[in-house]
């Protein structure tokens, strides 16, 4: 087969890396062309929705461009406006409300669904049904879910309200949890750690029954005591799968959009106004198309070198 | 030891008994918010809004009959005038003097919902099982560039390409349409659909369709008859977990549709009663559109962590 000078596309590649022989014995369509059909719609679908909007997004981000003004002239500005982005006090608050985020979600997930995981591991009776009824919240549509939260949490009326009321004796009506700006913060870290826990407890669960009876059987012999075993065997063999669920978490926060943006919308003021809801402020409501898109660059820069490091992990863990 | 192998490491009956009564307390806590919203949507308005809140109360219809109809305010000698009322929502509207002018636009929306979710479930599976066959078995270089280039399009932040796909919508026309929000959440789920599947076809045995294309089989006779029947109930658990993707989803939504093809999510917080949101309607509106997903949870029970970890981890 002689090379040819014209750039090979994938599925060419594909069918001239099939063996000769399994080549002849097919009839009707070669691989290579079934390769080349059955590929190339995912990948055109995916070059026109993701690829090609993304490369407008990045030409955008140079220009002065104003969505809801198109016929207005458009001005090259370098890289003035991610200059603007990374300068403005805004973004940097926005970067610290996710933060704040992040971080106290994944902790409470972690050891909260970690326990969980241990817990459901003593296998009693029911856990099977147990555990599927644990896992509904993280199922429903984060959206709806911060939208029914708003009623959990007004202040007199809603459930939460009055169940920290009956618990602590601090008065239903004295303390909103969206109206504050204290407790705002709070208030979308306590609504998606409900939701998420289960996802963390599942993948902690796969981790626990992962680890083979016979280490513990020999621990047993060597008479460890059960708490040496839960730090030496359990938590060491359980890492990976605690580690992806933190990536895994960890991503997906870091875009956090739709619970937040129907429970607090940001405010009040700026105090829950984490990187997306100040995206689309600045997108669908500034109209300020070149900035924002400036800002989604470096989001998703900062979100690919997440997702590279999550495809290491995962690679980890799979090839254990 | 003579008993079963792993009689060493089997918990004792206390510790059993004492991590069964802590994961009911917390299913059972888990489970308030939930409950809670199912009863307010059986609740009368002021009861919705009672302090200290009523866990029991006289249900009514209110809720699903202020959902699905709007009602407007008549003088008492028109509605002396009707003949009597006669369904449900109608007599639930006669109480506070109003009648039924018409249908909401919350069934539109929900039909909308139905579409999309399904729709996009099609294509994105249809296109999955295609191209992950293709990744499983032939010899496709820079199959891992590939792979990864598929999934980290599912890791954008939704506002940031909801940016450029509002402007080149609205240039061909595809704003607002069901058409174009099954096209994006296709984009969006294929990733999900092709990693999940390679997963289940690469379980399914080469020598099946080496059998089959010794006996004569082409090779599209062979994924046909051979590879789709034994990886159905791979492709269900996929096609749930699109649906359940297309379902839930709320940012592309709420900015890209307003009114024609405008799912339920971006619709739920915009029921509006007399002054303020109209809670029971809204809970009405939640519990229906949640009802469905919990079905599917438990369908999914046993494919439920390889769907969540992109087929990372499996059971």
């Amino acid at each position: 087969m002689s090379e040819s000078i014209v750039p090979l596309t994938v599925a060419e590649h594909a069918a001239r890396a099939t063996p000769d022989a399994v080549a002849r014995r097919i009839r009707g369509l070669s691989d290579r062309a079934i390769a080349w059909l059955f590929i190339s719609p995912t990948i055109f679908l995916l070059l026109a929705i993701n690829i090609f909007p993304l490369v407008w997004t990045i030409r955008l981000s140079f220009t002065n461009f104003r969505a809801n003004r198109p016929n207005a002239k458009i001005l090259g500005l370098g890289i003035a406006n991610y200059v603007s982005v990374l300068n403005d006090p805004d973004v940097w608050a926005a970067m610290q409300s996710t933060a704040h985020f992040l971080f106290w979600t994944i902790l409470l997930q972690t050891f909260l669904g970690f326990a969980l995981a241990w817990l459901v591991d003593r296998r009693f009776r029911g856990h099977g049904f147990w555990t599927t009824v644990i896992l509904v919240p993280m199922m429903l549509s984060p959206a709806v879910v911060g939208n029914f939260w708003t009623f959990l949490y007004q202040p007199q009326i809603g459930l939460w309200n009055y169940a920290v009321q009956f618990l602590t004796g601090i008065p239903a009506a004295s303390f909103s949890m969206i109206g504050s700006v204290k407790l705002a913060p709070w208030a979308i870290v306590v609504v998606d750690t409900w939701m998420w826990t289960p996802y963390v407890m599942l993948i902690c669960l796969a981790g626990l029954r992962s680890i083979p009876g016979y280490i513990y059987e020999a621990a047993e012999v060597d008479r460890a005591s059960p708490w040496r075993k839960f730090w030496t065997i359990t938590v060491p063999m359980a890492l990976p799968f605690i580690m992806l669920a933190v990536l895994f978490r960890g991503i997906e926060n870091f875009k956090m959009f739709d619970m937040v943006n129907l429970l607090t919308n940001g405010g009040p003021g700026s105090t829950t106004e984490v990187a997306s809801i100040t995206l689309k402020r600045e997108a669908f409501e500034k109209w300020r198309t070149g900035y924002s898109s400036a800002f989604a660059i470096i989001l998703f820069v900062t979100v690919f070198g997440l997702a590279n490091i999550y495809v290491k992990a995962l690679n980890r863990v799979k090839n254990r | 030891m003579t008993t079963l192998a792993h009689s060493v490491v089997e918990p004792s009956g206390r510790s059993k008994s004492i991590a069964g009564t802590l994961i009911v307390v917390y299913a059972v806590l888990s489970m308030v918010p939930l409950v809670w919203i199912f009863l307010t949507a059986f609740k009368s308005p002021p009861d919705s809004i009672a302090y200290p809140p009523k866990v029991i109360f006289q249900p009514t219809m209110d809720g699903y009959c202020s959902l699905f109809t709007t009602i407007s305010r008549q003088t008492p000698e028109y509605i002396a005038s009707l003949p009597p009322a006669t369904g449900v929502c109608d007599k639930v509207a006669r109480a506070r003097s109003m009648v039924v002018a018409g249908p909401s636009n919350f069934l539109p929306r929900f039909v909308n919902s139905l579409v999309i979710a399904f729709g996009s479930t099609a294509l994105s599976v249809l296109l999955g099982v295609m191209a992950a066959y293709a990744f499983s078995r032939f010899p496709v270089p820079g199959k891992d560039d590939l792979l990864f280039f598929i999934l980290s399009t599912r890791m954008m932040p939704p506002i940031a390409v909801a940016i450029p796909v509002y402007l080149m919508y609205r240039w061909l026309g595809l704003s607002d349409t069901r058409s174009g929000m099954i096209l994006l959440y296709t984009a969006v789920n294929v990733s999900l659909s092709v990693w999940l599947l390679k997963g289940f076809i690469d379980e399914i045995p080469r020598e099946y369709e080496e059998a089959a294309l010794v006996d004569g089989y082409t090779r599209l006779q062979a994924f046909r008859k051979i590879v789709l029947p034994q990886a159905l109930t791979g492709i269900v658990a996929t096609a749930i977990f699109c649906l359940i993707f297309a379902w839930n989803e709320y940012a592309f939504a709420v900015l890209l549709t307003s009114g024609q093809a405008q799912t339920t999510p971006p619709f739920i917080p915009f029921i509006i009663g007399e002054g303020g949101q109209d809670w029971p309607a809204v809970a009405a509106a939640t519990t229906l559109f949640l009802v469905p997903i919990l079905g599917f949870t438990v369908l999914l029970r046993k494919n439920l962590l390889r769907g969540i970890t992109f087929g990372a981890v499996r059971k």
